[in-house]
């Protein structure tokens, strides 16, 4: 081996990918004139850094990091198994990709526009620390960061509906956070520990781990927007900028999910969870039906990708009925596989709606037809994007339904299919809906105002990540199974 | 009833309080110093969780919690403030406008 191998072998990359984008964040934010430029710099560091990262774990399994060198209760551990790294390199291909598509879109060098970077990178690092985070309160620091950094970009656009938007997302986080933190106060009371694996094994089902679930869940619920707490979502994501709505649709809502299913695996009780996991699990197809209805109803193109979140979120939620069943591992792969295809799909729709917003100047779906003749390119990414949305094979969206589908079959839960079935039929029809509008012949099309080229091709090219996902699948499925997050509950679980 | 339990059911109290002001004032400087009571709450909990030790030596974890949290509620309020004004001087009110169904 080689001394240059062995330094890569030996650098912890698990810092990195925290600290590059913390310190990107520090110096885009001191030195406003070269944002752009050190937001790219940053973001290559970073997106390096995770790749690394990711390839050590999957070749030397998970791995633990003591900061400073001291052990929990006193230090901060850091922990990555396969579910993290997925997490990871979830954000850094969307990361990456927004950050190309940022450079053209945030051209001007108002203030507004400089604070996308620094936002942006501390936003990445809050993720990052996010998924590496083995106590519960380390993970309500980060899940503040996140909710923060999140804010301060919706509130970017600076229109009245930004800030008001951006006003109601602080709110909701802030009681979700808060909600999740008295859970992690009377966890502490409990068992005197924060750590994820020593609470596992003492957590009991006392009424006061009850309620400390209960809380934490909650807190969870609303930050991920299920159904019937999603109201804040469409208007912070539909009026935030574009390069900001993607990320905050593929990636942050993901991250509190990410947290959710994390505590759900290895702390709660396993007795007091199935009950739960049903209902929650209801509450999923109930956002399955309720967001695509109002997806189908909006006027507006941000908007109706918004609604589809809501959407699409509600199938991260399937696998929790069966979550205490053998079949758990298929659904949670499935699940995993879905954060993966959702958040390219996702990213994919909200910079073409972006281009679409920059090139006629507005996105209400009526006039849109007469300025479609103009943006073939994005029209084409729409389409190849709803393949995945709608869940058609060969995409990743195909193959993360077809694992969910087995596992309601395999654990004998069949009222499962039906959501999983028919919200396909449900989002191909607001899907439909957009891409007709494409072909109406329209003698009076407008060409509408040039976008960068670098726009279109960054949009096209997620949506096309998101379709070859599908063949990539079985190597993301490998990643995913190192440390074995899911093994906790399959074997014969506690019904 | 020992004072660290009555500590921690005052703390749930306040933080039931906060979540009332928050879903019921229009205010959004109401509704600022609701998340604040509610976090005020948790910290009391968490004061009440430290002494609640054995040989009766207060447990520095929650204490270290506690300061953190405090750090992430004044970085909160800044931004919940900052964006209020935003919103005032646009809208001319410092309250939510109700959302639009478009």
């Amino acid at each position: 081996m080689t001394t240059a191998e062995t330094a890569l072998m030996d650098t912890p990359w698990i810092i990195w990918v925290v600290f590059g984008p913390v310190t990107g964040a520090i110096i885009a934010f001191l030195w406003p004139k070269r944002a752009s430029l050190l937001g790219c710099f940053a973001a290559l560091v970073t997106a390096g850094s995770v790749l690394l990262l990711v390839w050590h774990i999957a070749e030397f399994g998970p791995q633990r990091y003591l900061i400073g060198g001291w052990d929990a209760p006193l230090g901060i551990n850091l922990y990555i198994d396969g579910l993290s790294a997925t997490m990871l390199l979830t954000t850094a291909l969307v990361g990456a990709g927004v950050t190309v598509y940022a450079t053209a879109y945030f051209e001007q060098t108002t203030e507004t526009d400089r604070f996308f970077w620094p936002l942006w990178l501390l936003l990445w690092a809050a993720m990052n620390a996010l998924f590496l985070s083995a106590d519960v309160f380390n993970l309500y620091v980060t899940l503040e960061l996140v909710g923060l950094a999140a804010v301060a970009l919706v509130a970017l656009a600076g229109s009245r509906d930004a800030l008001a938007g951006a006003m109601r997302y602080l709110l909701v986080s802030l009681l979700g956070s808060l909600t999740y933190l008295l859970g992690v106060a009377l966890f502490y009371g409990d068992h005197g520990t924060l750590d994820i694996g020593l609470l596992g094994e003492l957590v009991t089902p006392a009424p006061a781990d009850w309620m400390a679930t209960g809380l934490m869940v909650a807190g969870l619920l609303i930050k991920t927007a299920l159904f019937p707490l999603h109201f804040w979502l469409p208007p912070a994501h539909a009026a935030a900028p574009a390069p900001v709505s993607a990320l905050l649709s593929a990636l942050v809502v993901k991250a509190s999910f990410y947290l959710l299913l994390r505590l759900w695996l290895e702390v709660f009780f396993p007795g007091t969870t199935p009950n739960l996991g049903q209902l929650i699990g209801a509450l999923g197809v109930l956002a399955i039906l309720w967001g695509s209805l109002q997806a189908f109803c909006q006027t507006r193109l941000k908007l109706l990708i918004a609604y589809s979140t809501v959407a699409q979120l509600g199938y991260l939620f399937l696998a929790f009925p069966l979550a205490s069943t053998p079949a758990a591992t298929t659904a949670w792969n499935g699940t995993v596989l879905f954060i993966l295809s959702h958040a390219l799909a996702k990213t994919a729709m909200f910079l073409a709606a972006g281009n679409v917003l920059r090139a006629i100047g507005h996105d209400r779906m009526v006039d849109l037809a007469r300025g479609a003749t103009g943006l073939p390119l994005n029209w084409a990414t729409f389409g190849i994007a709803a393949i995945s949305i709608i869940g058609l094979p060969p995409s990743a969206g195909f193959t993360a339904k077809w694992l969910l589908l087995q596992a309601s079959f395999a654990s004998g839960q069949w009222w499962l299919v039906i959501p999983v079935a028919g919200g396909g039929l449900l989002a191909a029809g607001y899907m439909f809906k957009v891409l007709s509008l494409a072909f109406v012949q329209n003698q009076s099309s407008t060409a509408g105002t040039r976008i960068p080229k670098r726009m279109e091709w960054t949009a096209l090219g997620f949506a096309l990540g998101a379709l070859a996902m599908g063949f990539l699948a079985p190597s993301v499925l490998d990643l995913l199974d190192r440390g074995a997050p899911f093994q906790t509950f399959s074997p014969g679980g506690v019904l | 009833m020992t004072p660290a339990i009555l500590y921690a059911i005052t703390g749930i109290g306040l933080f039931v309080l906060g979540v009332h002001a928050l879903t019921r004032r229009a205010h959004l400087l109401n509704k600022i110093i609701a998340l604040n009571i509610m976090g005020s709450g948790i910290f009391l909990v968490f004061g009440a969780l430290a002494y609640r030790t054995p040989n009766g030596v207060s447990d520095p974890v929650p204490h270290a919690m506690v300061i953190t949290g405090i750090v992430v509620a004044i970085s909160a309020t800044a931004v919940a403030l900052t964006l209020m004004l935003r919103l005032q001087s646009k809208t001319g009110a410092a309250e939510l406008p109700e959302q639009s169904p478009e």
